[in-house]
């Protein structure tokens, strides 16, 4: 951007280049500063040893380690998006119904839901199972149930405002040609509604992927778990290590399903199919992809 | 009830920790993801490639992974610590993870502001002839801040309930640790989970409500 104009800066001068280029030295000079204090620590501290990466090179650790606690956390992401999915669908329409006895419990629901902090919530479930279905082993219900009631009531608001911003003719116009409220809603305002909503869906589906590492402090066996506690106590000293590996992974996760937001909602500006603008995540704007609310 | 009564002073002691780190985490958060902005925004293509990794890994990774990271890696491994005292350093561990993280989405806030800005706007600017700084100060920060009070807002509010996950910090003495705590004396406790519950909304939601007004009295009509 340095050659042409944007809003905050002009097309540079001569002047303005000869400012930029010592921008860019220093700018150099100052994190290669700071990667020399990293590697400087790291190495004091013997975390470049061979020894405390070998871990990583070695096949057991994949397959016996990384590989269940990836699965585990991906079952768990699977599980809350499904049943987030169901819970957003439900209430969101709830919200938009005619009848007040059904709309205001569901607009109580949902933002009671969103206010409370995830990690509270999953703890309040996780105590509570035993006591309602008997002993037993409640970290991934906990779990799920928490990522389903908090992510699906954000959903719910993706939903309501999905249709809400399908301009009001559509629904004019399809009632003028005589559907009933549901025809209105199934075949006019919902087709047209996902398409705005799909960018938002899935950056709520990123949020919701990075809070199932949440499960770490229930003890749930997710990737975090596995990685950080049983890895670094079989190897010994690997914790560092250990943390970029899994980093990296989620990492990569998460950014290619950011990719994915981010590219349909290039698709849905430029198709033709709907007539509503994308739906932003409720407060945030694009950017910030509603990730703000993430843990 | 008896047990919301009881413990009462125990959760309203853990409960003011979290407003104490959710303070601290929103002044650091600020003027770091300010500096991050203003490093992504930069003529210079070194920073702005450094504050674009920066924002585009730390915010894809778990808080949870952040905040354990700080208190497992870099305090017990790395040897960074802040103090002798164990609930002091790790106070102040969670701090640093937590501002680190919310500064990402601070900056990301920030920067879809200065891109709500049309370019029309710099180019009028120049063209009655006011200067570099003139334009930023008077005609497209004035535009940029206004448009991003909303999901400010937003990002505090989740940066407060986040103030839960210190305790994957090993930091023991807030509302998360509290509660977990009397559960484990007593029983779950649907009183207390709702005391504490409350008590959030009675932070967050004033938060969000002034926040909404402010950015619809301030929206720039265009």
């Amino acid at each position: 951007m340095s050659a042409r104009a944007s809003v905050l800066f002009d097309a540079p001068g001569p002047r303005a280049r000869l400012r930029n280029n010592i921008l860019t030295l220093l700018g150099v000079v100052g994190i290669a500063a700071i990667l020399y204090v990293v590697y400087a620590r790291f190495d004091e501290k013997g975390q470049w040893e061979g020894r405390i990466w070998e871990p990583f090179l070695n096949p057991y650790t994949w397959t016996e380690h990384i590989l269940p606690g990836l699965l585990n956390t991906l079952k768990a992401a699977g599980l809350g998006a499904v049943c987030a999915l169901i819970f957003g669908a439900v209430f969101g329409l709830a919200r938009l119904s005619d009848h007040r006895w059904v709309r205001i419990p569901a607009g109580a629901v949902v933002e009671t839901f969103r206010a409370i902090p995830l990690l509270l919530l999953i703890f309040f479930l996780f105590f509570l199972a035993p006591d309602v279905f008997g002993p037993g082993d409640y970290t991934l219900v906990a779990l799920v149930a928490g990522l389903t009631l908090y992510n699906g009531s954000v959903l719910a608001e993706v939903v309501r405002a999905g249709v809400r911003a399908v301009p009001r003719g559509q629904s004019e116009a399809a009632y003028a040609i005589g559907l009933r409220k549901g025809g209105v809603m199934r075949l006019v305002l919902l087709p047209q509604a996902v398409t705005a909503m799909m960018p938002a869906i899935v950056s709520q589906l990123v949020v919701l992927l990075k809070d199932t590492a949440l499960g770490y402090i229930i003890a749930y066996p997710d990737l975090l778990n596995i990685g950080f506690q049983i890895i670094p106590a079989t190897n010994f000293g690997s914790r560092i290590p250990a943390a970029i590996v899994i980093g990296i992974i989620y990492i990569g996760l998460n950014m290619a399903l950011s990719g994915l937001a981010t590219w349909l909602e290039g698709w849905s500006r430029r198709n033709r199919k709907t007539s509503a603008r994308p739906v932003v995540p409720p407060g945030g704007a694009m950017e910030t992809s509603g990730m703000a609310a993430g843990a | 009830m008896d047990d919301l009564i009881k413990y009462a002073p125990d959760l309203l002691a853990g409960f003011l920790k979290n407003v104490q780190l959710s303070v601290i985490c929103a002044i650091l958060s600020l003027i770091f993801g300010t500096i991050l902005v203003a490093m992504r925004v930069s003529p210079t293509p070194v920073l702005r490639g450094a504050g674009a990794a920066y924002v585009n890994i730390v915010r894809n990774t778990p808080l949870t992974l952040v905040l354990a990271f700080s208190a497992l890696g870099l305090s017990d491994t790395l040897g960074v610590t802040f103090s002798e005292e164990p609930s002091t350093n790790s106070f102040w561990l969670v701090v640093l993870g937590l501002s680190l993280y919310t500064a990402t989405f601070v900056c990301e806030a920030l920067r879809s502001g200065i891109n709500t800005v049309p370019m029309g706007q710099a180019e009028a600017a120049r063209a009655i002839g006011l200067t570099f700084f003139q334009s930023l100060r008077m005609i497209i920060l004035p535009q940029a801040f206004r448009a991003v009070v909303a999901p400010l807002g937003s990002v505090i509010i989740a940066m407060i309930k986040n103030t839960t996950v210190a305790i994957a910090a090993g930091y023991l003495a807030e509302s998360a640790f509290v509660m977990r705590d009397t559960f484990d004396e007593t029983g779950v406790s649907i009183p207390i989970f709702v005391g504490i519950v409350i008590a959030f909304m009675i932070v967050t939601l004033p938060i969000g409500f002034f926040t909404g007004w402010l950015a619809n009295r301030l929206a720039v009509a265009r």
